[in-house]
């Protein structure tokens, strides 16, 4: 398992890291909201992924890499949720409250970095998710769809432990 | 004098924009620092962003409003007289203000601008609402959420002023602009700071046993069971023990949020002119879904058509709604 | 230079629900041996209670007065019903005792008239002061959250003006009221067929967190702190900026000894460390606090650094 969680890190670090640069270019205020928390570690956990996402939202020295479970790097915050969810956060199509409260998602350490995060996305005009489709062209776009239109007929339960 | 205005909230440029496309009639927001009520890491505009949001608010014909509703202590004034300035100087529509020191400024400094007054003056009788009409010059109240609706109609009959009435969103139960909660357990303080169980000191601590603790600044405030819904460590939503509850009860209340759209023709009867739609600290989604329903439900009663508020339920925290004090005094 | 000696002692109006004998038995005492100056009567927090100990106001005056003892009637924080507001007409149509208002409703039916700022009409800042002074206002007590250095700038606003300046140093602190009572909801009850439970906790409903830490006292629709507000060592500061007055809250302690502490601290006939120990002695177990001077969380006590 481990073997195969490296090798799609190894597999989608390379589009995290174009999405992410692309991101920071659009979006420079994003920053700004985080104030001390650009150098906070954030580790982002979509749960049936097999890898998580470690995100340093520095703008002199971004962040965003995959990494296996078994070998996370030291973080300030963690959330933790199904990777459509967090998708769903990052563009505001969920509220993150609601989430949470409903054990959806799950949020530990430096809460103040994680208010700070939200915050920041919130204040993005459109679909950070649509624009990092857009990026792979017709088949990103589509692929997306597809994810939208499986997560909406789950069951939405409570996280996994 | 138009009927029934949409008060909405703006916690950042892009849920200004949100909400004004969603049919807001107003939106308020406030600067990044403690002139405001809702002062939350990484929220609320620069003056900058303000300037842009006035533009395209106006631009589509919606007001737009500036919180300046904390208490600032004594030596810190000049903040709050910048906010006032910059404020005026931007062609903000109305002023939201607590603080008599605040109010008496605007009335020398800058006596043509519109005031609201906030909840955090605490002004719940018709007298008390009256003095800052006749000293300060007050255009519009927002009354504290503890009047029904027959105190409301009196209230009315009254008072020179417009009224203004929270209809969703997070329930407050303290007397607003009187509570130093926060400040007793974090040293911040919600009054002269802007703010309320800041995350900074909030944690959560997830047990062996699968429930999950809410702590501010190391004091459990409430603790979850493995299936129930979560809440944020606000003090006065929390769980404790008294000496005769020794099973931890809601010694203030629980965590409902407040929603109002069964009540909108009452409220509309009642002479209450506008309604606020607490919610700056909530995401885009928050906002867009909460504006459309209740423009689509007020715009319905203006026509004579029900409304239907049934979407709303998952927006609410712990997903309980309370129509609190507003139908009846057993609330109290 | 500091003059202590023409500091004042007052005695801030009782909060709890005591009997009428209780409190005609306390103020008895007060009369007679509390070395304070002024005493503060009436119903700040809820009107339901003032039908109790109403009737015996114009005796506790007289005795009081006749002791040497200034009085002043304070007004309710809330003014909500009809009554109420009456009530506050009532009060603010007086002008023997001196009257101190806690509700903006107070303000409008005093108009100019000379009156005192209670601590709930927010006096935070020397803008606010400035205007209460101009509407008519002798003395102002300042809030109990606001810190040390923000007091000394208000203090100094106060007295430029000619005002007195009042600070609690003693008793729990108000952090919140509310319009819903807290001690009938915890009898399953509401404000309007309550019972009077609130009599049964003559300092206060203890609430504790679910692991047991004994955080805020419950009082009809008030919350207060847990700990007393104990600001003993922090006097002296308070003096050289100007504050002309020391509120003491009522506690179910021995006050006339929690007064006599604090005078002889004032006269400097008392060190600081045999005062601290005779308040601790007075008052048992309960926690001090000076939190909120030291713009720190309220319930902290900060050692100061250097004994004086």
């Amino acid at each position: 398992m481990t073997g195969f969680a490296r090798l799609s890190c190894a597999v989608v670090q390379p589009i995290l890291t174009r999405v992410v640069r692309r991101i920071a270019a659009r979006h420079p205020t994003l920053f700004a909201r985080l104030g001390p928390h650009q150098v906070t570690n954030f580790l982002i956990d979509p749960i049936e992924l097999p890898f998580a996402l470690h995100l340093r939202p520095d703008p002199d020295a971004l962040v965003f890499r995959a990494v296996p479970r078994d070998a996370v790097p030291e973080h300030g915050a963690l959330i933790r949720g199904k990777f459509m969810l967090l998708l769903e956060l990052m563009d505001a199509e969920e509220d993150g409250d609601a989430a949470f409260f409903s054990r959806d998602l799950e949020v530990s350490g430096d809460t103040e970095a994680v208010v700070r995060l939200r915050n920041a996305l919130d204040d993005v005009d459109g679909s950070i998710a649509e624009e990092t489709a857009e990026m792979f062209g017709v088949p990103g776009c589509a692929i997306l769809a597809r994810l939208r239109r499986n997560y909406s007929t789950q069951e939405t339960g409570a996280f996994a432990p | 004098m138009s009927i029934a205005e949409l008060i909405c909230p703006a916690g950042t440029p892009a849920a200004l924009r949100t909400a004004v496309d969603a049919g807001a009639d107003a939106v308020y927001c406030g600067f990044q620092d403690a002139t405001n009520a809702r002062n939350f890491p990484g929220l609320n505009f620069t003056p900058d962003e303000l300037a842009e949001a006035v533009v395209y608010a106006h631009a589509k014909g919606t007001k737009v409003l500036l919180a300046l509703n904390t208490y600032p202590p004594a030596g810190k004034v000049d903040l709050w007289r910048q906010a006032a300035d910059t404020g005026a100087r931007l062609g903000i529509d109305a002023f939201i203000v607590a603080d008599m020191g605040v109010a008496d400024y605007f009335a020398q400094t800058h006596p043509q601008v519109r005031l609201h007054l906030s909840v955090q003056a605490a002004a719940s009788s018709p007298e008390a609402i009256r003095y800052y009409c006749e000293r300060f010059g007050v255009k519009r109240v927002v009354l504290p959420r503890i009047l029904t609706i027959p105190e409301i109609k009196q209230v009315r009959k009254e008072i020179p002023c417009e009224i203004e009435s929270f209809i969703f969103g997070n329930h407050g139960l303290m007397v607003e602009g009187r509570c130093s909660l926060t400040n007793y357990l974090t040293g911040q303080s919600t009054n002269m700071d802007g703010v309320c169980s800041p995350a900074s000191d909030v944690e959560y601590k997830r047990h062996a046993d699968g429930t999950m603790s809410s702590q501010l600044a190391g004091f459990t405030i409430d603790c979850f069971g493995l299936d129930e819904k979560a809440g944020y460590p606000t003090i006065c939503k929390g769980r404790y023990t008294a000496p005769h509850r020794a099973d931890a009860y809601y010694a203030f209340e629980e965590p409902v949020s407040l929603n109002l759209s069964r009540l909108l023709p009452e409220l509309i009867d009642a002479g209450v002119h506008a309604f606020k739609i607490e919610g700056r600290q909530r995401s885009k989604s928050y906002v867009r879904g909460v504006v459309r329903a209740f423009r689509q439900a007020v715009d319905d009663i203006r026509a004579g058509r029900p409304a239907d508020m049934a979407n709303l339920v998952a927006l609410t925290e712990g997903q309980k709604q309370t129509q609190g004090a507003f139908e009846t005094k057993k609330w109290r | 230079m500091a003059v202590t000696d023409m500091t004042k002692l007052t005695l801030g109006p009782i909060t709890y629900h005591w009997s009428a004998e209780d409190r005609r038995d306390f103020y008895a005492r007060i009369a007679d041996e509390a070395p304070v100056d002024e005493v503060y009567l009436g119903e700040v927090i809820c009107s339901k209670r003032a039908p109790f100990h109403e009737p015996d106001l114009p005796d506790t005056i007289a005795r009081l007065e006749r002791a040497g003892k200034t009085v002043i009637l304070s007004s309710l924080a809330e003014v909500m019903l009809k009554r109420e507001g009456k009530a506050t007409v009532d009060l603010a149509a007086m002008d023997a005792p001196e009257i101190e208002i806690n509700n903006a409703a107070g303000l409008y039916a005093r108009g100019d008239r000379p009156h005192r700022i209670g601590p709930f009409m927010n006096a935070y800042n020397e803008a606010t002061i400035a205007w209460m002074a101009r509407q008519g206002a002798s003395h102002v007590c300042l809030p109990a959250e606001l810190p040390g250095e923000a007091i000394a700038v208000a203090a100094k606003a106060a007295r430029d003006l000619g005002l007195d300046v009042e600070v609690q140093v003693f008793g729990r602190a108000s952090l919140a009221v509310s319009a819903r009572c807290y001690h009938a909801r915890s009898h399953g009850r509401t404000k309007d067929n309550c019972q009077f439970v609130c009599e049964d906790d003559a300092d206060g409903m203890p609430l504790c967190t679910t692991d047991k830490w004994a955080i805020l006292r419950v009082n009809g629709i008030q919350t207060q702190s847990e700990s007393y507000v104990n600001l003993l060592p922090e006097m002296p500061q308070l003096v050289s900026v100007g504050v002309t007055h020391m509120r003491l809250m009522p506690q179910t302690v021995d006050m006339v000894a929690v007064a006599q502490v604090f005078r002889d601290a004032l006269d400097r006939k008392s060190d600081s460390g045999d005062a601290e120990k005779a308040l601790k002695d007075i008052c048992g177990d309960v926690a001090f606090s000076n939190g909120f001077y030291h713009g720190q969380a309220g319930y902290r006590r900060i050692a100061l650094a250097t004994a004086t």
